[in-house]
């Protein structure tokens, strides 16, 4: 069932948040194609089973969220400094299923160029819609990461009042796995934390789940809730929208433009890691084209 | 199931095209974005932007291009070529990038469309010279053949009343035609996909009240469903059709190509008009020959070779949503070197030119808060472009055109149309243009852009008073006819071509264009005298010494950048990304 998905199937994946569940309450969700059961047990644990053989997966409760591995886990879930610092508010946004591969929510979160026309009054507001350019390079720790990301915005946050020019830095830790450090006005030096633990239901389905980790500048974890979901509900019908709903490794499937420089990285990191799960892989005789 | 990618199918009824409106829909498994233009033209595309595959049918139709709902891009109307990408507002799209279409047309109510057709469209010969009503279309989820199958049972009569004895006879596996007392019906199966089909039908010469007869087959087309749904059921649903999408050019993925050496005359285009429009104005509307005209993007000129063997550069007027024409207009320059004296006298209506495609060096941001266009003169053909893609895009701006007299000014129905964006200057001497200019750019503000075309002098004196009244480089555009300036040629230098790893020597007396294109590189360059900027190339190292008037300023003083048809080098040695 996963092919040459090894490492996707040896990975952890959010497949519930702790808080959405009652003790002893049960969930029928899925991984990569796979029906599992997530029941909260008391005393803060939680099972994850296959659904059709009753067997048991690895299970973590990290973040608040329930994590499982369908594999051997190989590595450990990604440590992240910004939700132990005491001075943060530290929520789960929402956890949000999407008709898409995983992939393109993530290539949509990397990308700044859709703000002032998905999150009009919000991330963005014509007439400004330059993309300036940015750095993004892959990491000795083999992660992506873009900086100097700059966009005006005329809304950045719940309580921002006025545009401002916000900067972004942009960091892919994994293929599902995708997080931004934000501007937050009110704190210099300092920023606001986002990522999406995304679990792949199926190679066309996903749940993106929010942890969101923001410098408390006393607007309360309702609003953070509520702006989040006010984003992620412009998105979800633009990813719903996207032919085909797997994201393609080629290059010379969609028309890539400098804005897209972190988009392009991603892709062709994912193509190197051979990750297919929701992708549309190079296909062999394409491969020696392929030089960005 | 039986494919046939090169037969015409109706895909959506002229109705479901209304103003401003984008209809999906499919044929043989494949989305189609349907579209109708302000000027009544038909687009069938496939329905996803090339950039991230959004489908196209939940964008918006602006009348005269079409608009991604995701990063903005904009689409021309006709060519499906990109004319605008908001995340790059300083540059112009690759003229290549275009959305993949469909050959389409609107007959007899409904739009016709074909995936890969070998012939043109023609509707079926019972239809010639006759009235028509299209019927409601009826989605079936049932397999095209067996749709049609049953089609052949269906009973019809020409004024609603019971029917019977129909004669049905199928026609070329798309449709059956139906005969009864000497009326006929044709009932068409359009092919959704392997398990979907649409009913679609035309009554020949309809008797009686539309209303009536519509809602009698919406009725017995209904029945007839149910009959073809049911048998469905009883058969294994054939698989999906799968559908694959079609690469874009390797072009767009890789480094681009540079484009073929010298000025270009790819196009043929006729002379289809040829009038004054202003004293000494003479505009020229040209026509494709064969098959359909690259996209114009606002500021764009192209090359026209003239029958004397001259070519000279003309920007187009043409505003957006106008792909089957490019308009031009020369003015007579009493020194006429023979360019515009030939465009003038010897051009005649009917004659056949060879153009360029249009070249978009000159390129209008649309992220301005305001846009300020300053035209002298003939230097009004790119402003009217500029600013009609402004207006049908309800952006901000003012025109401000300087002219001689009430009798110089060019193109009076488009400027007609422009109201109150525009401000015209008359018969103003220097000092008073000087004045018209100072209190015109008094103000400068945040995302402010002026862009200026017009005689030389007329651009120096303005982009000193923007300089002088605080406008930033970067915010000042401009385009000259022409470079006056002496160009001197005397130095040598060496020209090291760092993607070519090639070194040339380049002497006195000859541009470095002309010793790239004498050793066999190919290097495209259009007006040849440093003022298009059609020959730009990146500088990686050396001092260039500039004697062009395409760059800025500032793009001079950083010296990353080289019109290599005029300039030269002060080091001794000049590296290119060549």
């Amino acid at each position: 069932m996963y092919g040459e998905n090894d490492q996707l199937k040896n990975d952890w994946h959010v497949v519930c948040p702790m808080e959405v569940l009652a003790s002893g309450q049960v969930r029928e969700t899925a991984l990569m194609g796979q029906a599992i059961y997530v029941r909260r047990l008391s005393d803060n644990q939680a099972t994850v089973t296959e659904s059709e053989t009753g067997r048991e997966l690895p299970v973590q409760i990290k973040y608040n969220f329930i994590w499982a591995c369908l594999g051997t886990p190989e590595r450990d879930i990604v440590h992240i400094p910004e939700a132990f610092e005491d001075d943060r508010i530290i929520v789960a946004g929402g956890s949000f299923g999407v008709k898409a591969s995983g992939l393109r929510v993530v290539e949509n979160f990397l990308d700044m160029g859709h703000f002032p026309f998905v999150h009009t009054g919000w991330l963005g507001e014509e007439p400004h819609t330059e993309v300036a350019p940015y750095e993004a390079n892959v990491t000795d720790d083999d992660e992506i990461l873009a900086t100097e990301c700059y966009f005006y915005q005329p809304t950045a946050s719940p309580t921002a009042e006025g545009g401002i020019m916000v900067e972004y830095v942009y960091r892919v830790y994994r293929p599902y796995m995708v997080a931004l450090y934000k501007t937050n006005p009110t704190f210099d030096g300092r920023k606001d934390y986002i990522v999406l633990f995304i679990q792949p239901v199926g190679p066309e389905e996903c749940v993106a789940h929010t942890y969101l980790c923001y410098l408390d500048d006393g607007m309360g974890p309702d609003k953070l809730r509520w702006f989040m979901q006010l984003i992620f509900a412009q998105d979800k019908p633009i990813l719903e929208n996207q032919l085909p709903h797997k994201l393609p490794l080629s290059p010379r499937a969609e028309t890539p433009i400098r804005a897209d420089k972190v988009a392009i990285l991603y892709r062709r990191w994912l193509h190197d890691h051979n990750i297919s799960y929701g992708a549309i892989p190079i296909s062999a005789q394409e491969e020696k084209l392929y030089a960005y | 199931m039986h494919i046939d990618l090169s037969q015409w199918h109706p895909i959506a009824s002229s109705d479901d095209l209304p103003l401003r409106h984008v209809y999906q829909g499919q044929l043989y498994g494949r989305e189609l974005a349907a579209w109708r233009a302000d000027d009544n033209f038909v687009n069938v595309w496939e329905n996803r932007c090339l950039h991230r595959g959004v489908r196209l049918s939940i964008g918006l139709n602006e009348g005269r291009e079409l608009r991604c709902l995701y990063h903005g891009w904009r689409y021309a109307n006709g060519t499906a070529g990109c004319t605008y990408i908001p995340a790059h507002p300083a540059d112009a799209p690759a003229r290549t990038i275009c959305n993949n279409t469909y050959k389409a047309i609107e007959a007899h109510g409904l739009i016709w469309s074909s995936v890969d057709p070998t012939e043109d469209f023609t509707a079926p010969d019972v239809l010639e010279g006759r009235e028509s009503l299209a019927l409601r279309p009826i989605p079936v989820s049932a397999a095209p053949d067996l749709a049609l199958k049953h089609a052949l049972t269906y009973r019809f009569t020409s004024n609603g009343s019971t029917a019977e004895n129909t004669a049905s006879d199928a026609k070329n596996g798309s449709y059956v035609m139906l005969t009864h007392d000497g009326d006929h019906m044709l009932l068409f199966v359009q092919p959704i996909d392997a398990d979907r089909s649409v009913l679609r039908g035309i009554l020949i010469d309809p008797k009686g009240d539309q209303m009536a007869l519509l809602r009698h087959h919406n009725t017995g087309l209904s029945a007839l469903r149910d009959v073809i749904e049911a048998d469905a059921a009883t058969l294994e649903a054939p698989a999906p059709i799968e559908v694959s999408y079609s690469q874009v050019d390797a072009d767009l993925a890789t480094m681009p190509a540079r484009a073929k050496s010298g000025p270009k005359a790819e196009l043929r285009v006729k002379v289809s008009q040829k009038s004054l429009t202003s004293n000494g104005v003479m505009s020229f509307r040209l026509e494709s020959l064969k098959g359909q005209l690259p996209t114009v993007q606002p500021g764009a000129h192209i090359d026209v070779h003239m029958p004397n063997g001259m070519s000279r550069q003309y920007s187009l007027t043409n505003g957006p949503g106008e792909p089957d024409h490019y308009t031009i207009g020369v003015k007579l320059e009493p020194d006429s070197r023979g360019g515009s004296e030939c465009m003038h006298n010897a051009v005649q209506v009917g004659d056949i030119l060879a153009i360029s495609a249009p070249r978009a060096n000159f390129p209008l941001r649309r992220d301005a808060t305001h846009t300020i266009l300053v035209a002298g003169g003939i230097g009004i053909t790119p402003m009217l472009a500029m600013a009609q893609a402004l207006k049908a895009q309800d952006l901000p701006f003012q025109l401000h055109y300087f002219a001689q007299s009430e009798e110089h000014l060019s193109f009076r129905p488009i400027l007609d149309d422009l109201g109150e964006n525009l401000n015209t200057h008359l018969g103003l001497s220097p000092d008073e243009t000087g004045a018209a200019l100072r209190e015109t750019l008094a103000s400068y503000a945040y995302a402010n852009h002026l862009y200026i075309c017009g005689p030389g002098p007329m651009l120096e004196a303005t982009r000193t008073i923007a300089d002088e009244q605080g406008w930033p480089e970067e915010s000042v555009h401009f385009e000259y006819f022409k470079n006056t300036k002496i160009i001197d040629d005397s130095s040598t230098f060496e020209v090291a071509l760092a993607r070519s790893a090639l070194t040339l020597q380049v002497p006195a007396g000859k541009s470095i264009l002309e010793v790239l294109q004498e050793n066999g590189l190919e290097t495209p360059s259009s007006c040849e005298q440093g003022a298009c900027g059609t020959c730009l190339a990146t500088v990686i190292e050396g001092e260039p010494d500039h004697q062009d008037v395409y760059l800025s300023d500032g793009e001079k003083a950083s010296n990353t950048k080289i019109l290599t048809c005029v300039s030269r080098s002060k080091s001794k040695r000049l590296v290119l990304d060549i």
